[in-house]
C-alpha cells in the first residue's frame, strides 16, 4: 500500500457540534448521501448505454464536494476539472438537467454539447469546467480578477486534483492570484492517482501545501474524508478572503473508490493495491459521518432510511425525465460558434 | 540595433493625402482606439508583457495606464498560457480584455487556453457564456527576428472554429477593426505586421468601426485579382504599379479579416478577372493561401481562366540572417512576375 489514511476521523469533533447547528449537520449528511446515491445509480445504469458520455464518479469524494460547496453562496462561483458530478450537485445544480446532459438530450444543462465533464449551471454559480487538467485554473483566476475589478464582493473556488498541480498553468495561476490578491480558493482534491499513475511517479516526495505556499498564497491541509473539517476550513478561507487576505489553497487528501473513469473499480488491473482501497473505504465519507452523527444522537437510523427513500424517488424521477427528454436537432449543431 | 530601425525607416509607403483628413501613424491610430475603448466602457482592460513600459508596444499603449489606471491597464507575468486563461475567465465574467503580445510566437505558448478553451467556451456551454476577448500581436520581420520571432501563425488558426482573425493593412482599419474586435462578443485575434507600424494614413478622430468579415477593393482592375491582407496588400500595390506599366490591370482585394472570410468580394472580382493570385504573409501550405485557393476550386471554378496561384512563405522556417532572408520573403517583383505568367499562359 502506497497511500494510507493519516487523519483522525471525527475524533474530537463532538465538541464543535454547537458551532454548526443540528439542522446544518444533518443537511451536510443529506447532501453527501444524495451524491453517493446518484453516483451509484449512474454507475448501475451505465452499461445500459443510454448515457453515451464518459463518467468520472466521485464515490469516496463526497465530503470535499459538499464541505467545500457548503461554504459558498450562490453568488460565489465554482469552477472544476473533469470530475464534475460532485461539484455540480454540491453547488446546487439541477439533477434533471444533469442527467439530461448525460443522456445527450437537448435540454441538458449545456444542450448535449458538454456531457458529464461539463456540468454547468450559472443559476447556482456552477460557472464552468474544463476537461483538460489544469484548464479551469486560469479561467477561474480570471473570474476572480473580474470580480475584483468589478467589485462584486464574491469568492471564486476552483477544484483541481493532485495532477492539476503539475501543470505549469497551476503555478502561473497561483502566482497571478497572489500578485493581485485575488478572491479565489484553489481546492485541491489529492486522490493520489492521475488515471492510473501514482503521485510518487509524478512528483518528488513533498508536501503540496508547502509547494503552494511557495507561491505566496495562504495554504492549509484538511482531512478530505471529514466533511466538517472541509467545510470549516473552506468557510474560514471565504471569510478571510472577504477580509482581504488574497488567495487560499486547500489540500484535501481523499480517495476515489472507483476507476478514474467509467463504472466500477479498476484496482485489480494492478496499478494500485486493492487493500489500499479497502483501507480507505473504512473512512468512507458518507458512512463515517453517518456514524458520527448517530453516535451523537443527531441522526437516527430511521431518518437515514427515510432520506434514502426520498432520494431514490427523486433519482428515479430525474432518470425518467432525462430518458424521455427531446433529442437535439441538426440545426442545433451550428448554434453558438460565434456569440451575438 | 540601429540597422534594424534604418531598415524599417527605409520602407517607402505612399504619402497620405492631408486633404483627405487628419493623418496619424499606425501605432497612434491603435493608441487612439484603445484610449476610446477604455474611456467608453469600464469593462475594457489592456494587458500584456510591457504594455506600460517606455516603448509601450510600438507606442500603441502609450499613456494608457496613466490615463486609465493600473486596474485596467497592466503589465503581466511571463505566463502566456495562464494569462490567456485569465483573460478568457475575465471575459466570461463581463470584462473585455485586450491581451497584447509583441509577437505571435508568444501566443503559441497559450494555444491550450486559446484553442481548447477560449474559442470553444461559448459553444461548449450552449451559449451560456460569451468570451469577448481580443488577442493582439505584431508579426515580426527582419533584423534577425529569425525562426522564433517572426512566425505569421494565421494559417494555423484559420481552421479553429469560434475564432475570428483580423489583419488590417491601414491605420484607418487598424483603429476601426480594433474597436470592432473589442465590441465583438467572440474571441478575436488581431495580427498586425511590424512593418506597417511605420505607415501613416487618414484616421478620423471620432469613434468608428470597420466590420469584421468584410473585405474591401483597394484597387479596381480587370485582368487579375490579387487577394491578401495586412502587409501583403502593400506588396500587391507595388506589384500592381509595375504591372500597369506593362498593360496588366490588377484588382487588389484587402480581406481585412481572415476568418470569417469575405467570399462574396472574392467571387465578384473573379467574375470580372477570371484570374486569382493569393498572397499571404504566412506559409503558403495549409494556410490562408490554401484555403482561398480551395474555395476558388469549389465555388468559382467556372469563372477561372487560368490556374489559381499563391505566394506565401516557402516550406522552411524563417532564417535569422539578412542574406538568407532575401530568398525567403515574397517581394513585389515575385508577385509581378507571377501575375505576368498568369496572363501569358491562358
Amino acid at each position: 500500500m502506497r497511500y494510507t489514511y493519516e487523519g483522525n476521523g471525527y475524533k474530537g469533533w463532538e465538541k464543535n457540534l454547537d458551532f454548526f447547528g443540528k439542522d446544518f449537520l444533518v443537511e451536510l449528511f443529506y447532501k453527501m448521501l444524495r451524491i453517493r446515491m446518484i453516483e451509484e445509480e449512474i454507475e448501475g445504469r451505465y452499461h445500459d448505454d443510454f448515457m453515451k458520455t464518459p463518467i468520472h464518479l466521485v464515490i469516496g469524494q463526497e465530503a470535499t464536494a459538499v464541505g467545500a460547496c457548503s461554504a459558498l453562496k450562490y453568488s460565489d462561483l465554482l469552477y472544476s476539472g473533469h470530475r464534475t458530478h460532485g461539484a455540480y450537485l454540491g453547488k446546487g445544480g439541477d439533477l434533471k438537467k444533469m442527467l439530461s446532459e448525460m443522456h445527450c438530450k437537448s435540454n441538458g444543462c449545456v444542450g448535449s454539447r458538454g456531457g458529464s465533464m461539463h456540468l454547468i449551471d450559472p443559476d447556482v454559480g456552477m460557472a464552468w469546467s474544463s476537461a483538460i487538467v489544469g484548464g479551469a485554473l486560469p479561467i477561474a483566476t480570471g473570474a476572480a480578477l473580474a470580480s475584483q475589478v468589478r467589485k462584486e464582493n464574491n469568492v471564486i473556488m476552483v477544484f483541481l486534483g493532485d495532477g492539476g498541480t503539475e501543470e505549469g498553468v497551476c503555478s502561473e495561476s497561483l502566482n497571478f492570484a497572489a500578485l493581485k490578491k485575488l478572491p479565489i480558493i484553489f481546492f485541491c482534491e489529492n486522490n493520489f492517482y492521475s488515471v492510473q499513475s501514482p503521485l510518487q511517479t509524478r512528483q518528488p516526495k513533498r508536501d503540496i501545501v508547502r509547494w503552494a505556499e511557495g507561491h505566496d498564497v495562504n495554504a492549509i491541509a484538511v482531512d478530505g474524508t471529514n466533511v466538517l473539517d472541509v467545510y470549516k476550513t473552506a468557510r474560514n478561507a471565504v471569510e478571510d478572503i472577504k477580509n482581504g487576505s488574497g488567495p487560499w489553497f486547500i489540500e484535501a487528501k481523499v480517495y476515489r473508490f472507483r476507476a478514474h473513469g467509467g463504472a466500477g473499480d479498476d484496482s485489480k488491473t494492478g496499478y494500485r493495491d486493492i487493500k489500499e482501497r479497502e483501507a480507505w473505504e473504512k473512512q468512507c465519507p458518507v458512512n463515517s459521518y453517518s456514524s458520527f452523527l448517530m453516535r451523537n444522537n443527531i441522526l437516527a437510523n430511521q431518518q437515514r432510511l427515510d432520506m434514502e427513500r426520498k432520494i431514490k424517488i427523486e433519482i428515479k424521477d430525474a432518470f425518467d425525465f432525462a430518458l424521455n427528454s427531446p433529442e437535439p436537432q441538426k440545426t442545433d449543431l451550428y448554434q453558438f460558434v460565434y456569440a451575438d | 540595433m540601429p540597422w534594424d530601425e534604418g531598415l524599417v525607416n527605409s520602407l517607402v509607403y505612399d504619402e497620405p493625402d492631408p486633404d483627405q483628413g487628419r493623418v496619424l501613424s499606425y501605432p497612434h491610430a491603435l493608441n487612439e482606439s484603445l484610449d476610446l475603448a477604455l474611456s467608453g466602457d469600464p469593462s475594457v482592460m489592456i494587458l500584456g508583457q510591457g504594455v506600460d513600459d517606455p516603448s509601450a508596444m510600438f507606442g500603441t499603449t502609450k499613456g494608457l495606464r496613466e490615463r486609465h489606471g493600473n486596474a485596467r491597464v497592466f503589465d503581466t507575468p511571463l505566463s502566456e498560457e495562464g494569462m490567456m486563461g485569465i483573460c478568457t475567465g475575465a471575459a466570461m465574467r463581463g470584462m473585455r480584455p485586450v491581451y497584447m503580445h509583441n509577437r505571435p510566437d508568444f501566443i503559441l505558448l497559450a494555444f491550450n487556453q486559446l484553442i481548447t478553451h477560449a474559442s470553444k467556451c461559448h459553444f461548449m456551454d450552449n451559449g451560456l457564456n460569451k468570451v469577448p476577448l481580443v488577442v493582439w500581436a505584431a508579426i515580426g520581420r527582419g533584423w534577425g527576428s529569425g525562426a522564433q520571432h517572426s512566425q505569421a501563425i494565421q494559417g494555423l488558426l484559420i481552421g479553429v472554429p469560434g475564432l475570428k482573425i483580423v489583419m488590417p493593412s491601414t491605420p484607418y482599419d487598424a483603429k476601426g477593426l480594433m474597436l470592432e474586435a473589442i465590441y465583438d462578443n467572440s474571441p478575436t485575434l488581431i495580427f498586425e505586421h511590424r512593418w506597417l507600424m511605420k505607415k501613416s494614413g487618414f484616421v478620423p478622430e471620432k469613434k468608428y468601426t470597420v466590420p469584421i468579415g468584410k473585405g474591401i477593393v483597394r484597387r479596381e482592375g480587370k485582368d487579375v485579382t490579387i487577394v491578401g491582407a495586412s502587409h501583403a496588400i502593400e506588396l500587391a500595390f507595388q506589384a500592381s504599379k509595375k504591372l500597369f506599366e506593362i498593360g496588366i490591370d490588377v484588382e487588389v482585394i484587402d480581406l481585412r479579416t481572415i476568418q470569417p472570410l469575405d467570399d462574396e468580394i472574392i467571387g465578384n472580382s473573379l467574375k470580372k478577372t477570371g484570374r486569382l493570385l493569393v498572397v499571404d504573409t504566412g506559409w503558403a501550405i495549409g494556410g490562408v493561401c490554401a484555403e482561398i485557393g480551395f474555395r476558388a476550386a469549389e465555388k468559382w471554378f467556372s469563372d477561372l481562366k487560368s490556374p489559381v496561384r499563391r505566394i506565401g512563405l516557402p516550406d522552411v522556417p524563417t532564417p535569422a540572417g539578412y542574406g538568407l532572408e532575401q530568398f525567403f520573403y515574397p517581394t513585389a517583383d515575385n508577385i509581378a512576375e507571377t501575375v505576368r505568367e498568369m496572363c501569358v499562359k491562358k
